[in-house]
């Protein structure tokens, strides 16, 4: 419990509608997009304006009160829950588009501003932002920069952190630093924009970015390529790419998945085939039709069973519709669903969907998988109920399985979500023993007391090394 | 103790079906206005699960927070996991009812509409006679004078200067009969669901309505021993008079045996199709509640199926359309409203910018949370206005008033006014053929 001279000094900075500590406030900020895990903060605190921010910065620094930092609470890492109590800093009030610069082809934003937010507005300039993370409708522009999001578009367009050029952001001292600008050549020290994007709040609060923006791409299409043998699907994604064609979307559905949306949707997939790949093109319009074209061909000569070319809007609603429906399908077989994110090379895609089904068939549970083909990232998503703690328990070993499998086949833990205190255990596992104490080291020349998201990326304890055998 | 109320009455597999992705956010109004977690659909229900879990006591600022909810339902059509939180918010609802004290005269005005007004229709045109009274016999011309309607609240004057003029005489008095016969050839066999306000201060539309559907082919019934259809019990927490006037609905259209039941009112056909919902734990009646929700359709739906827009009249003018929220989110109809409107010649049709949003009435919402409706009133009607439309549609009656006293309140009188599709469909239908009534 926070002394109530504490509380006092909080409503003094942010005003007294801004500062919330009464039980329904609590209850409303102490959860986020993460299953199974929930903890009550102390105290909300919703600040409108970097002096703000500042000013509660300072007083939890001479109070030693750990602050998390949060927007819409859209991430599966738990990278918001506040495990140790204390502020819960939500940063949605601070919501405003400040500039768009077509000189210089920029948009500064405060962290509030919904990510969708963003896409209308550039858009509408004919401009293009292209992060476009799932649950981009909610998620906030903060949040994305904080956690390095991903989406759809990352294989050609790459993720958030490829288009953060600076940042304006406050240290655990209460200073505030300003990193980068409306600059795309910057060599001048330690690069602290590309070490504060994806630090998931552990390093400072951003309080504004400057972001980079494209030519919005003249057209767009998409096809689905339908196959009877996962390895001939993950073939036609490294043939696509091996044949220097990048395609704007490169999604895939595993049978599971397929069965699903088609139970749930009937859009008339055939629930026999093993794979189905969702592959979108855009830009200019002959070149798009090339593209099309060439990967129908490498598709039909890895023996695609069915292709499906969307020629008209309607269509390509349609083909959409079969990824669009992965997760409101799978969601609804189960009462928890736990959609992880584990990565591997594009070529191991193969292996590490016959791992993930040996896995799942091995614990007995029900894990289907979706995801990005074109950059590897995966998401199986494992169908339970958090209300039996038996199976709960099979599903947490099964994913430790499944990570050490990505790391075996050369791939991460977490490819867009985040490390947060999900996959905290793992994170040796990828960095190795020296690549965790360097950054530990970073963690304390910004945050020497530990007060921003304690408890995040670094668990107290790391697991130990599970050694998976195959055959 | 409304813990255990809340307890006994919630489905702890919906709540824990939740999956706190959010996505229901930004279609929440009342999370938009605020920016509040708590007061978004996500954030009610982890209330609502707290509470059932323990975690934390159902206080005052809880029973606000639900109270704050418009029951517009707009979180269900994009919850992936199709998390049902309509019902969900009235199983709350019901439980606060049940511990709730309310002030005297709070109770007493509860009672007289939910138990002694709305389930007896005669009573209904009883008081609807009486208001025709008031407004024809210059009384209300007087009273308006005299400035008597200064001691109510804004928001309730605003609702008696757009009061349309009522009658005491229901639909089954203006055709004299309960069976309108099909004009030509019959193809369905229609049960009217005439509602309990519907045919007191809408016997217009209503009229309309059987008008619309026997040219259409349609042999009408106007079941005789139907009643109010409980949405407005339900959603304020009175869920056992709602199955109470359910089990009355579904008997008077069983023996009526109609092949369509047939709604002009969003609010009510919402409800009617959630009859086998509300009577799922009644053995006795959830045949029959199944055999009547499955027919129940909107009159847009069967009128789209139907008519022949070609021989309708010429209606140069702009038209815009306000989405009534029960119809999209409970009915799950939007295209066939859109669809009849964009078919009348000469007519323009402008979308109008977030139709798919709560206008703020919500059945009595309006009268109790009134700085709220406002707020989204009035952003609505910036909506509205720019669409320079001649003519607002609506396809519930407590959405038609409300566009009214929006236009009323945004000084947009004479400019434009707000029509029942229904109305608007009779005016442009080529003259209006004598109906044949029974003997």
């Amino acid at each position: 419990m926070l002394p109530e001279s504490i509380r006092e000094e909080l409503r003094a900075i942010v005003g007294e509608k801004n500062c919330l500590d009464k039980q329904e406030a609590l209850v409303a900020y102490s959860y986020d997009a993460t299953p199974m895990q929930q903890a009550l903060p102390d105290v909300v605190v919703m600040p409108k304006s970097t002096a703000e921010v500042q000013q509660v910065m300072r007083a939890a620094a001479r109070h030693h009160i750990p602050i998390v930092t949060r927007g819409a609470g859209s991430n599966l890492c738990g990278g918001t829950i506040p495990v140790g109590g204390g502020i819960v800093l939500v940063l949605s009030r601070m919501n405003q588009i400040v500039e768009i610069d077509e000189q210089n082809l920029t948009i500064t934003v405060q962290p509030g501003v919904r990510t969708v937010d963003i896409h209308q507005a550039v858009e509408a300039l004919g401009l293009f932002y292209p992060p476009d993370p799932g649950s981009m409708v909610i998620s906030t522009i903060g949040g994305n920069i904080a956690l390095n999001s991903g989406g759809l578009r990352g294989l050609k367009y790459g993720t958030t952190k490829d288009y953060v050029l600076g940042l304006e952001a406050v240290l655990p001292n209460g200073e505030v630093i300003r990193t980068g600008g409306k600059l795309m050549k910057d060599v001048a020290g330690y690069d602290l924009t590309k070490l504060l994007v994806g630090s998931e709040g552990t390093l400072a609060i951003i309080t504004e970015a400057i972001l980079k923006l494209i030519p919005k791409p003249q057209t767009q299409r998409v096809m689905l390529a339908m196959f009877a043998d996962m390895a001939q699907a993950a073939r036609s994604v490294s043939d696509i790419i091996a044949n220097r064609i990048i395609p704007g979307t490169l999604e895939f559905l595993d049978q599971g998945t397929i069965r699903v949306v088609e139970d749930f949707k009937q859009i008339g997939l055939p629930t026999d085939v093993a794979a189905i790949l969702l592959i979108g093109q855009d830009g200019e319009p002959q070149t798009v039709d090339r593209d099309m074209e060439r990967i129908a061909a490498i598709c039909e000569k890895n023996d695609a069973v069915q292709i499906k070319v969307a020629t008209t809007a309607e269509e390509a609603d349609e083909v959409m519709t079969a990824r669009r429906s992965a997760l409101a399908a799978l969601s609804r077989m189960r009462p928890t669903t736990i959609l992880e994110d584990a990565t591997v090379p594009r070529a191991a895609i193969a292996p590490m969907v016959a791992a993930i089904q040996e896995i799942t068939e091995r614990y007995g549970l029900q894990i289907c998988t979706f995801g990005h083909a074109g950059d590897g990232n995966l998401h199986p998503t494992c169908m339970t109920d958090a209300r039996n703690t038996e199976e709960i328990e099979r599903v947490e070993h099964a994913f430790e399985e499944i990570f050490a499998a990505a790391i075996e086949l050369g791939g991460t833990i977490t490819g867009e979500h985040g490390v947060g205190i999900v996959k905290a255990p793992y994170l040796e596992w990828k960095v190795g023993a020296a690549g965790m104490e360097i950054m530990k080291g970073i963690k304390h020349a910004f945050d020497p007391h530990n007060l921003l998201n304690p408890d995040k990326m670094f668990a107290k304890q790391s697991r130990n090394r599970v050694v998976v055998q195959r055959a | 103790m409304l813990k255990e109320a809340l307890v006994n009455k919630l489905d702890y597999d919906e709540l824990s079906n939740c999956m706190r992705c959010g996505f229901c956010q930004p279609a929440c109004p009342t999370f938009r206005e605020t920016g509040y977690e708590a007061a978004s659909p996500r954030g009610r229900i982890a209330l609502m699960k707290a509470v059932a879990d323990g975690v934390m006591e159902p206080d005052k600022d809880f029973v606000d927070q639900m109270n704050l909810c418009l029951g517009c339902r707009a979180c269900e059509p994009v919850c992936p996991a199709g998390v049902p939180y309509g019902q969900l918010i009235e199983q709350t609802r019901e439980a606060i009812e049940e511990v709730q004290e309310h002030p005297w005269w709070v109770k007493a005005v509860r009672k007289l509409a939910f138990f002694h007004l709305f389930p007896y229709q005669k009573r209904m045109y009883q008081l609807g006679g009486f208001l025709r009274f008031y407004q024809r016999s210059g009384v209300q011309k007087a009273v308006r004078k005299l400035g008597v309607l200064s001691i109510l609240p804004k928001q309730m004057r605003e609702m008696e200067a757009i009061m349309p003029e009522a009658s005491g005489k229901g639909i089954v008095d203006f055709f004299g009969g309960t069976v309108i016969p099909a004009v030509g050839e019959r193809k369905y066999r229609v049960g009217m669901f005439h509602g309990c306000i519907m045919d007191v201060l809408f016997h217009e539309t209503n009229r309309n309505t059987v008008r619309l559907l026997s040219e259409a082919g349609c042999e009408v019934i106007i079941a005789p021993d139907q009643v109010c259809c409980g949405a407005l019990h339900a959603h304020s927490g009175e869920r056992e008079q709602a199955r109470h006037l359910a089990r009355k609905n579904v008997a008077a259209f069983h023996k009526a045996d109609v092949d369509i039941i047939v709604s002009n009112a969003g609010g009510c056909g919402a409800m009617l199709q959630e009859y086998d919902h509300l009577l799922a734990e009644d053995a006795e009646w959830q045949e029959k509640a199944q055999w009547f929700a499955a027919r129940v359709k909107d009159i847009s739906e069967v009128l789209a199926l139907l008519v022949e827009p070609k021989a309708w009249q010429s209606l140069p003018q702009r038209i815009t359309y306000q989405s009534s929220c029960h119809l999209r989110n409970g009915m799950k109809v939007t295209k066939e409203p859109v669809n009849l409107l964009q078919a009348i010649p000469g007519a323009t049709y402008v979308q109008l910018r977030e139709g798919d949003r709560c206008c703020g009435s919500a059945g009595i919402y309006n009268l109790v949370q009134p700085e709220m409706a406002g707020s989204l009133l009035d952003e609505k009607m910036s909506h509205v206005a720019a669409t320079q439309a001649d003519i607002l549609v609506t396809t519930n009656p407590g959405c038609l008033l409300q566009m009214k006293a929006g236009i009323h309140r945004a000084g947009l009188e004479g400019k434009m006014e707000a029509v029942h599709i229904v109305d608007l469909l009779a005016r442009v239908q080529q003259e209006e053929k004598p109906l044949s009534t029974p003997e």
